[in-house]
């Protein structure tokens, strides 16, 4: 009885003393994130009940959100600019959405059919090795890279690559591929599309991976047709990948800067294509920073970030849950 | 009679399938056009002089002006010296490469003792570490830019490379992934049996742990590396004195695009091809670990 005791006494002391090792080992990773991550994140929120232009350090309320959302006439700023504030913010929220939705839906409906074809065992796809290579390519080159090349392809004028290839099969006027706002925002939706489709294909393919073979050839058996079990098998069972695909490429469309920000000729980002990166980078990235719209327009950004964040992870969370307990039975 | 008629339906659905399996290949063909053309287009005429760039933008045959484009890139008085104030080839690659090899190296090596710290030991805020990195992986630095900013202006870290390549240190996506990788492939018995032959926790960490984690380690340095090489919103952020010599090649490349006056378009596109050279060569080489990385890191749970 009392060896016992001791024995466990003994047991316990050695993994209290190896538990320092622990903390030493994840320290770096929690001081270098609260240096650059989290002390960032406060000073932001700070920033964010302060001035703008000359008047940054000065305590302004609640005046920075007010002017962003509901514009200037319920606040009280001296700032310049504060008119149009509220305007430039929510076309900014506008453009940002647009952008996102067109260019998720046809990468969506691309990835989708390319990894559905890509899995399938019984339509063995010849080369499928060197396509998912070359699908997922565009997704590792620099984006102002990527910007640049595509600035060039569709320039406005008859200079343009494309411009000049439809010209030669019979267009008459080169089309403002740059400057009509709602073909420039075409020609962004495509290059995030373009960048963007290989990597969701490789996602999805993933989560398609992990169904079981055997419930097709059950589905076969029963003289279920293809486009069948692609409904009541496939779509159901990548629910969970479709929700995380959607919220992650939500959470990259709202941080969408580079491309936006480089497709232009003139310098400066159009209004059709600011979104709320670049609103956010533009306001603060000049001679006289509007430090306060910047980081009252961040914590909104951070509020809706956080929020879809944690749908999935509480998804993810719940998963555990369930296989867990499978595994328990 | 019913073996005639069983032998006809399947040779009915081995035709579907091949008719099937023909009409994939030619979509996906179609694809890959879409997906190398740009690309062919930016290779093409970075090969071809401004002139003919001019006259026909659109061609599928290289020229022969790779050469004489390149000078005038390198040509201190080309184009009233635009390209040279704009851009230096070396400058670029050497700073993007600093920049690009030491956060590689940081993220992955703290990002595996992160991941072995909370895999190997027992300590009471183990739970908690563990939560909280998964919690905070989506947060994008976008949305701390400007308290970042104000923050490193405030103790004089901005046009300083230390912001651009510590972050790598805390890097939560890729703490994740050790993690599972660790739950799968890393016996922690193991950390056992050396403390028994002696072996201290760092040493135990060193010379077992980062070697058995080799592969999860390569692909995750890729990774890190194609996202420090791509990155050009907080270099733009924090490198505020706009010095050439200080610039990465992403903002060499924002630089030299948006000279308004003067371009050679032959030499733009070499510009273009340059900056993406050196992902495009790793890529190419590591294609297999990256293709599979992208699928591994996804599968959550």
């Amino acid at each position: 009885m009392c060896i016992s005791v001791s024995e466990t006494r003994a047991k316990s002391k050695r993994i209290v003393s190896y538990a320092k090792y622990g903390y030493i080992f994840i320290a770096p990773f929690f001081i270098v994130y609260c240096f650059f991550m989290v002390y960032p994140l406060i000073n932001t929120f700070i920033l964010s009940f302060q001035g703008n232009g000359n008047n940054v350090g000065m305590g302004v309320g609640f005046d920075n959100y007010k002017v962003l959302l509901f514009g200037s006439e319920t606040a009280n700023v001296k700032a310049a600019n504060a008119r149009d504030a509220s305007e430039v913010y929510w076309s900014s929220w506008g453009n940002t959405l647009i952008l996102w939705a067109g260019n998720f839906i046809v990468q969506l409906a691309l990835s989708l059919l390319l990894a559905v074809w890509f899995s399938d065992t019984r339509v063995k796809l010849k080369g499928a090795g060197f396509f998912k290579v070359v699908f997922y390519l565009p997704n590792i080159i620099t984006a102002v890279s990527v910007a640049g090349m595509f600035l060039m392809l569709f320039g406005d004028t008859k200079f343009g690559v494309v411009n000049s290839l439809l010209m030669n099969m019979g267009l008459t006027d080169p089309i403002r591929f740059v400057t009509d706002p709602w073909i420039s925002r075409f020609v962004v939706m495509f290059i995030q599309s373009w960048m963007w489709f290989g990597n969701t294909t490789l996602l999805l393919m993933s989560g398609i991976f992990g169904i079981d073979p055997s419930i097709y050839e059950a589905a076969s058996i029963d003289g279920s047709s293809g486009m069948h079990q692609f409904v009541h098998i496939t779509m159901p069972i990548l629910k969970p990948i479709f929700l995380y695909v959607f919220i992650t490429s939500m959470i990259g469309g709202l941080q969408m800067f580079d491309i936006p920000f480089m497709y232009n000729t003139g310098g400066t980002v159009p209004s059709f294509l600011r979104t709320q990166a670049t609103y956010i980078y533009t306001n603060f990235h000049q001679a006289n920073p509007n430090f306060g719209y910047s980081a009252a327009a961040s914590v909104i950004l951070f509020i809706i970030t956080a929020a879809l964040g944690m749908i999935i992870y509480n998804t993810n969370n719940g998963d555990g849950r369930q296989k867990s307990k499978k595994g328990g039975k | 009679m019913a073996s005639q008629t069983e032998k006809g339906v399947l040779k009915d659905y081995t035709r579907a399938i091949k008719i099937q399996q023909v009409i994939r290949f030619i979509v996906c063909i179609l694809v890959t056009v879409i997906a190398l053309l740009p690309i062919y287009f930016i290779v093409v005429n970075a090969t071809r002089a401004h002139i003919d760039i001019v006259k026909t933008p659109a061609s599928f045959i290289p020229g022969g002006s790779i050469v004489k484009n390149f000078n005038t890139l390198m040509d201190p008085d080309a184009a009233m010296g635009m390209y040279h104030s704009n851009f230096d080839l070396l400058v670029g690659y050497r700073n993007s490469l600093f920049i690009s090899g030491c956060a590689t190296i940081l993220s992955v090596f703290f990002s595996g003792a992160t991941a072995y710290g909370i895999s190997v030991y027992d300590f009471k805020f183990k739970k908690a570490a563990r939560t909280i990195i998964l919690a905070v992986m989506m947060i994008p630095t976008q949305v701390v830019s400007v308290g970042l900013l104000q923050f490193m202006m405030k103790i004089g870290l901005t046009n300083n490379y230390l912001p651009l390549i510590l972050p790598a240190i805390a890097a939560p996506a890729t703490v994740f992934f050790m993690l599972q990788y660790m739950q799968s492939s890393f016996p922690v018995d193991i950390v056992e049996a050396a403390r028994i032959d002696g072996s201290g926790e760092f040493r135990t960490f060193l010379q077992i742990a980062v070697p058995m984690l080799k592969p999860a380690f390569a692909v995750q340095a890729i990774f890190a590396f194609v996202t420090n090489w791509n990155n050009f919103y907080t270099p733009s952020v924090l490198l505020t004195n706009n010095k050439l010599s200080m610039k990465t090649m992403p903002m060499m490349v924002a630089g030299v695009l948006g000279i308004q006056k003067s371009v050679d378009n032959g030499v733009n596109y070499l510009v273009v091809m340059l900056s993406v050279l050196p992902v495009v060569i790793i890529y190419l080489c590591l294609s297999k670990f990256i293709v599979r990385g992208v699928a591994l890191g996804a599968v959550k749970g």
